[in-house]
């Protein structure tokens, strides 16, 4: 089955909030090898100025593809996982993800499109904190290729 | 930390190098950072799925060498929380043998500065055999002037 163009500029209503874990931000980063001691050091953390351990900078991911799966395993959707290359991705940080924030993630399909025997697939992922004030956005573009690609 | 003091804007020049690490990727990391991220996508952990699609073995998560890739960049800042801004093109797939490692030669160098701004971007070559596998990797941070 073939991408389904009609998802373009689908708008998501918000998703769960997704509770940052120090645990969690700790596993990440040495995952990552992102070696900072403000990623797992609280007290290196607040020695910058944050009041907890910082997240790396593509943290976000964790919670953006969590909340991509509402389109992305959509079976109208279209999007065969078997045959998806991610083709590109963009963090931009309003201000650092920090453990205990409660951010809800927005789901936007920016775009569907179609090159050749490929389908571009890109979503946009935007996190608010509880005052609603944005944090991060993720744009993620997924390559689809088709049945004879 | 590092000893070395963190950067100022001033202090840079576009072509400068800032950083440089080599990156080791094993199948075992692979599988450690699909739990830290939640992404299971089969071709990252399991070889007959991955050459079932047509792939030549187990390849890392894009995201797993973009993730790694910018730990140099924060080193250097000497703060995470630095980095406004990051983007990557995935251009390459790394596969990742078994036994063994796949190696990443990470180098970053000042891409432009904008003093208005307070930011610089640097830029990130990411090295698998020869091949650069990430395409117009960037990081944009802010620093003090």
């Amino acid at each position: 089955m073939a991408v389904n163009t009609s998802y373009a500029g689908r708008v998501y209503p918000p998703g769960e909030v997704y509770q940052v874990s120090a645990e969690k931000i700790r596993e990440f980063a040495e995952s990552t090898a992102n070696t900072h001691p403000a990623h797992t050091d609280p007290s290196a953390a607040r020695a910058l100025g944050y009041p907890d351990v910082v997240a790396p900078p593509t943290f976000a991911v964790v919670i953006a593809q969590r909340a991509e799966g509402v389109y992305v395993q959509d079976p109208d959707a279209g999007i065969d996982f078997s045959r998806v290359v991610h083709a590109d991705e963009r963090f931009t940080h309003h201000r650092p993800i920090v453990a205990g924030d409660r951010l809800t993630p927005t789901l936007t399909v920016d775009a569907v499109t179609e090159r050749g025997p490929l389908a571009m697939v890109t979503t946009r992922v935007e996190l608010t904190d509880d005052d609603g004030a944005p944090v991060a956005s993720v744009v993620s573009t997924l390559a689809v290729r088709g049945e004879d690609a | 930390m590092s000893a070395s003091p963190a950067p100022r804007l001033g202090g840079l020049a576009v072509g400068d190098v800032v950083a440089q690490r080599t990156l080791e990727v094993d199948r075992a990391r692979l599988v450690r950072y699909a739990g830290a991220s939640g992404d299971f996508n089969p071709i990252h952990w399991n070889e007959r799925f991955a050459t079932q699609v047509g792939l030549p073995g187990v390849i890392a998560h894009g995201m797993w060498t973009m993730g790694a890739a910018v730990g140099v960049v924060t080193d250097w800042t000497g703060d995470p929380g630095a980095v406004v801004d990051y983007q990557t093109r995935f251009a390459r797939p790394v596969p990742v043998p078994d036994p063994g490692v796949a190696t990443a030669e990470v180098t970053a160098t000042v891409g432009a500065l904008d003093p208005e701004a307070g930011t610089a971007r640097i830029d990130l070559t990411v090295v698998v055999e020869g091949q650069r596998v990430l395409a117009k990797a960037q990081a944009v941070v802010r620093l003090p002037a």
